[in-house]
């Protein structure tokens, strides 16, 4: 059972951005992280319901940025034709809870709610992805790291809406591949989680690398160090130089689903297993 | 006012925009076909079609619904016509107990009404969101595969078959379950019903002092009443077992697990629902609490309950012959240890019911698997004669075992006796789960040994069974477990001892095998490295020794037919070599050095009723003056098929076609006892009071018509008919009196199997019959990272007779999704994994490929030679699966679930050891 002390449903951006001056709102777009987290108790909270904010919705660019909307979904997201470096992002996608979630539960949302195992985030990350923020007072933007701050923190003001994610178009035509482990098939939630991006040259090296996981710290972390190792090597002699200095800056945690030790364990093999995805990839041709 | 198009039509709704739809669609526009199983996306029980697209609906809120397109369940069939989808459900045996049909069914039309030819692939990802808990998904992706496909055929409906028992009918309670009109616990709750919200224990043991003062009353408008252990005007305990009931209604004074109930507030619905708990006057103290056994039975550890010295429950207790001298002769032995964790049963409907106080009767509507059983014990609480209270179950979405003991029903009963008014209650999920029972937790030790012909010389057996604050079956599992720890193996010297340990969780009670998996998991896993060692051929091994007719079981029993295990394994045989083959052809390739493939065979055996004790069934069947046959058949069916098996029998007995047979209840009112449904027992001993009573009505219709013992019947609403020698006729029933119960004639049959009590050394016949299974599980195991994919299950099951084949794979295949998620991710974990995300049970992408071998070995004493098979299936899976694990890897695992951090643990023992 659900309370709204109050429940708006703002058309216009303006408007919303307004009320959110006016008053401590708590967002709602698809409400599938909403409602679980309400239980079975009430909550007599002030609702602001952006999905009628047609300016919030859909996947578009312009010439420096894509922009996912503050409004649009994983199906949304797999529905769009995107350049190659979004590949793991349409990975995580079809690998976010069931069709009934991906219908509804919006890609900002996944960001915002900032799950530890949230599954946007790596796949973002590696995009170097930039979050967009509307307030009274204008626009601001933050990078994605700096936006998640922590376990369920996020550096938004109480006055501000999320409107977008904005991709730079910047190597974009890399391809990306994200790996996912967890304990069954569907509905499920990660042990832990590699998004990679790699930039492979006329001569078989990698010209750039980007890496991120997830689930293995309070804030899902780019690996820099090891993106550096990777630069200059092939696919094929990569995987064999990653060692655990390579993820000292992960910091897992034992819960019910693993061990922290285990969750290392298991990320060193599925970042050996991203990076031998693009050598068979080349092979495919 | 919110206005939307709901299945074609315009539905206008007062409401709070954040209501979540499928509460509007069930409780205010009465559309409850659209289940409630988790209210938070995990189960799915709620998909409907929301502007083409597949949601939860739980998960949205009614504002954003305003002009959108909201299909349902009920919106998918032409008026009573079945879509083809749902009749094809109906006709694969797609369903079961149906809770779960609603949110498959929606899912399926979707996919079939966009996508054209879908792959498996898309069918398993349209499904991944529903989570089904009976089936074990295998007959609903055949049926949409079939139906997208074009294959299906959609015929007319041919539950006419000549010989009844032994074919494939149609579940005669489906066609409710495939439309969503099948009424659950929660569905029809009057909605002028008041509510009732239980007020738990936060604390593994505390004391509690309530203040329950007028003042409350008043600041809480609506709310009417507060109940308390004051309240009861009978006795404030229950329990399944009448000599172990010590479960208090209300706690008083002091609990013994978090989620016991200490009172509860009734009131009007609205106010119900908005109490905010942490408001209620009650005072906590908490209290030292034991959570293991271990703790629990340590010298000075606190006492759950007086009467019980270190905190045990119970102990069992089977022995024969020498088994110390034995392991001495022995030439090889092995020994391991084991712990298995609680386990939930998951069923997704969670508990649900109402009841209503008619004069100086108390009625309760609700989910059960045991109508009487909880009839005398709410009599009991209530101060009244069992015959005041009538339990009329409602569908049954999911049991297995928990939904035998009392959980939502007292309160209920007790509000609506105490205030003369409807009173309704629906579990959450996170109450279902903290508060209802369990499977045990074990630890068991176990030695196994062998003479120089691979003979099994001996078996000794210890589990410590954690039972939680109160007894539930801890009595039956603890008496059990020795009895079945053998296997049915022949076991000359044997020693197997249980133990039931009270802690401070909630209770463990009945979950399909009675703790018997958990000592197979043990026995298996040993015997297969028992053969091993004395380098045989496991399937070889267990053949020499398995149980033959003649042999003496474990407690001194002898059956002279029916011993049906070297024919299971003897079904298996092929698959099993085959997958041996298969397995080191891929083991041999250098390139799957990451992903190694085994192969595990386990068996099992399962004594079907009560143990040591009576449990009849009685069946009831009457000819109405119009000559319709009506059969009353009291076996609850939770899915599992008795109401279609029942009648089938019954059908057979009197020698009619099943379209003959109008079927009554259950209800206590109405269906004599037959018994509770568990222990594997309706479609043998509910079934042999069929054979009995369509026997008994047949010959006392064929003595009232004058005809010859080869006489066909056929009855209908317009008269019952004889067909002798070709010519058919019209029985004249208009001389005959009314009884009672409005029938002309009409027979009361019970059947009670045979079985003695065992002596102080378990020695007896507990069960007039066993069955027996033997599966194949053929794994791979990827040793980088412990993950463990299942490819295929082998099934062998003895059924003595079949009578519904599609129900008996239903069954099959359901208790090897259970028993996947019993060996790779099932832990419940109190507190921490009262969800279904947290909780995990297996998806449909989680299901191997499943090959079942039907077997039929009578049991000459049985009626019509039929055996139980609904636990047996589950009891073989997790042994199989964990003894592939290990013939992949090398890795035993003695803790479960094999999660993949378990598996690469071991697999990394392995390594070490090797070094």
């Amino acid at each position: 059972m659900v309370i709204s002390a109050v429940y708006v449903r703002p058309q216009k951006l303006e408007e919303a951005v307004e009320l959110m001056s006016t008053d401590t709102w708590r967002i709602l777009a698809g409400g599938t992280d909403i409602y679980p987290s309400i239980g079975e108790n009430e909550l007599k909270t002030s609702f602001m319901d952006l999905t009628n904010v047609s300016s919030l919705k859909g996947i578009t660019e312009d010439q420096f940025f894509w922009r996912i909307g503050a409004l649009a979904t994983w199906a949304d997201l797999l529905k769009t034709k995107l350049p190659p470096a979004f590949d793991a992002l349409k990975q995580a996608a079809r690998e976010i809870g069931s069709i009934q979630i991906q219908n509804r539960a919006t890609i900002v949302g996944n960001i915002c709610n900032a799950s530890p195992a949230a599954d946007g985030v790596p796949p973002l990350m590696i995009l170097d992805a930039g979050i967009e923020l509307t307030s009274i007072n204008g626009l601001r933007e933050v990078a994605l790291k700096d936006f998640i701050t922590g376990n369920r923190e996020i550096a938004r003001d109480k006055n501000e809406i999320v409107s977008c994610i904005k991709v730079p178009k910047i190597d974009l035509g890399s391809r990306s591949v994200f790996k996912k482990l967890g304990v069954r098939k569907y509905l499920v939630i990660s042990i832990t989680m590699v998004a990679l991006k790699l930039s492979i040259g006329e001569s078989g090296t990698i010209k750039r690398a980007t890496l991120a996981v997830g689930a293995c710290s309070a804030v899902a972390k780019r690996l820099l160090e090891l993106e550096y190792l990777l630069e200059g090597k092939t696919t094929a002699e990569a995987g064999d130089l990653i060692n655990d200095t390579y993820l000292a800056d992960l910091t897992p945690i034992t819960d019910v689903r693993a061990t922290a030790n285990y969750r290392k364990v298991a990320t060193k093999i599925l970042i050996q297993r991203s990076i031998s995805s693009f050598e068979n990839r080349n092979q495919d041709g | 006012m919110i206005v939307f198009n709901l299945n074609g039509k315009e539905a206008h709704v007062e409401c709070d925009p954040m209501d979540r739809l499928s509460n509007i669609l069930r409780y205010q526009l009465g559309l409850t076909g659209t289940k409630e199983g988790c209210n938070a996306g995990d189960c799915g029980s709620c998909t409907i079609i929301l502007d083409e697209n597949l949601c939860c609906s739980c998960l949205i809120p009614m504002g954003q619904i305003e002009g959108s397109d909201v299909t349902t369940i009920e919106g998918l069939g032409d008026g009573n016509v079945l879509s083809t989808m749902q009749q094809a459900f109906l006709d694969y045996g797609a369903s079961q107990c149906g809770i779960c049909i609603p949110g498959m069914v929606v899912s399926a039309e979707w996919l079939y009404r966009n996508t054209v030819n879908p792959k498996e692939k898309d069918i398993e990802d349209t499904l991944g969101g529903v989570l089904c808990r009976c089936t074990g998904y295998k007959k609903i992706i055949k049926c949409i595969a079939d139906v997208t496909s074009q294959k299906y055929k959609r015929t007319a409906a041919t539950n006419s078959p000549k010989k009844v028992i032994g074919s494939r009918i149609n579940r005669l309670d489906g066609a409710p379950k495939v439309t969503g009109a099948e009424v659950f616990g929660a569905d029809k709750i009057p909605m002028d019903a008041l509510r009732i919200r239980v007020v738990r224990s936060p604390f593994n043991s505390a004391n509690f002092i309530i203040n329950k003062t007028p003042e409350f009353l008043e600041k809480n408008p609506g709310i009417i009443d507060i109940l308390t252990a004051d309240d009861i005007p009978g006795e404030n305990y229950f329990g399944v077992i009448p000599e172990f009931s010590d479960q208090p209604v209300f706690a008083q004074n002091a609990t013994r697990f978090v989620g016991e109930a200490v009172a509860a507030i009734v009131g009007e619905a609205k106010a119900i629902n908005e109490f905010d708990l942490e408001s209620f006057p009650i005072q906590w103290e908490a209290q030292p609490a034991v959570l293991y056994p271990k703790v629990a039975t340590a010298i000075g550890a606190p006492r759950l309950h007086v009467q019980r010295t270190d905190n045990i429950l119970i102990k069992g207790y089977v022995a024969s012959g020498d088994t110390a001298g034995a392991f001495i002769d022995s030439v090889h032995t092995i020994e391991n240890n084991y712990e298995t964790p609680f386990i939930e049963h998951a069923y997704i409907e969670p508990e649900a019911g109402y009841a209503i106080r008619d004069g100086n009767r108390i009625i309760i509507h609700g989910c059960t698997q045991a109508p009487f059983m909880n009839r005398d014990s709410l009599s009991k609480i209530l101060g009244l004669e069992p015959e005041s209270v009538r339990v009329i179950p409602t569908g049954c979405g999911g049991g297995f075992g928990s939904k035998l003991d009392l959980s939502y029903q007292p309160y209920i009963a007790l509000a609506a006796w105490k205030l003369d008014r409807p009173v309704g209650i629906v579990y959450s999920r996170n109450e279902s789960m903290k508060t209802t029972t369990k499977r045990h937790p074990s630890e068991i030790s176990i030695k196994v040994g062998c003479d120089e012909n691979s003979r099994i010389t001996a078996i000794d057996f210890h589990g410590t069974f954690n039972t939680g604050a109160y007894a539930s079956w801890g009595p039956t599992v603890a008496n059990r477990v020795p009895v079945h720890a053998s296997g049915p193996y022949k076991v000359p010297n044997y020693l197997a001892k249980s133990i039931a340990v009270h802690t401070n969780n909630s209770p463990s009670g009945a979950f399909r095998g009675f703790g018997v998996p958990q000592a197979a998991i043990a026995l298996e896993t040993s015997l297969s490295e028992l053969a091993q060692k004395a380098n045989v051929d496991e399937l070889d091994f267990r053949m020499l020794n398995v149980l033959r007719n003649g042999d003496p079981t474990v407690t001194g029993q002898v059956f002279d037919s029916g011993v049906g295990i070297s024919k299971c394994l003897q079904a298996v045989r092929p698959a099993w070599e085959r997958a041996l083959r298969q397995s080191k052809k891929h083991n041999d390739k250098p390139e799957n050095y990451i992903h190694k493939k085994g192969v595990g065979i386990a068996t099992c055996w399962y004594g079907c009723g009560n143990t040591s004790m009576a449990n009849p069934s009685t069946i009831k069947l009457g000819v109405k003056p119009s000559g319709q046959i009506v059969l009353h058949q009291g076996a609850t069916d939770i899915g599992q098929g008795s109401n279609t098996v029942i009648t089938q029998i019954a059908a057979d007995a009197l020698q009619t076609n099943i379209s003959s047979i109008e079927l009554v209840g259950p209800d206590t009112d109405l269906t004599p006892d037959a018994g509770k449904t568990s222990a594997s027992r309706q479609t043998f001993i509910s079934g042999g009071a069929a054979l009995l009573a369509g026997e008994a009505l047949r010959e006392k219709i064929l003595r009232h018509a004058n005809v010859g013992e080869n006489a066909q019947l056929k009855s209908s609403p317009t008269g019952l008919y004889i067909e002798d020698n070709g010519r058919a006729h019209k029985v004249d029933l208009s001389r005959l009196i009314l009884d009672e119960f409005g029938y002309v004639l009409s027979v009361q049959e019970s059947y009670d199997p045979l079985t003695t009590p065992l002596d102080s050394n378990g020695q007896g016949n507990p069960y007039a019959l066993y069955g027996y299974g033997a599966q194949i599980a053929e794994v791979t195991v990827d040793i980088e990272l412990g993950t463990v994919l299942i490819d295929r299950m082998t099934a062998a099951h003895d059924v003595g007779k079949a009578v519904n084949p599609t129900l008996i794979e239903g069954q099959i295949e359901g208790g090897i999704a259970q028993g996947i998620g019993l060996a790779l991710m099932e832990e419940y974990q109190p507190g921490l994994t009262d969800n279904l995300h947290d909780y995990l049970i297996p998806t449909v992408g989680d299901m191997p490929e499943i090959d079942i071998l039907i077997v039929e070995d009578p049991d000459c004493t049985a009626p019509n030679g039929i055996k139980g098979l609904g636990e047996h299936v589950l009891i073989p899976t997790a042994p199989a699966i964990l003894n592939g694990i290990r013939n992949a890897t090398g890795a035993k695992i003695n803790q479960l679930p094999a999660t993949p951090v378990r598996v690469l643990t071991a697999i990394k023992d392995v390594k070490l050891k090797s070094v």
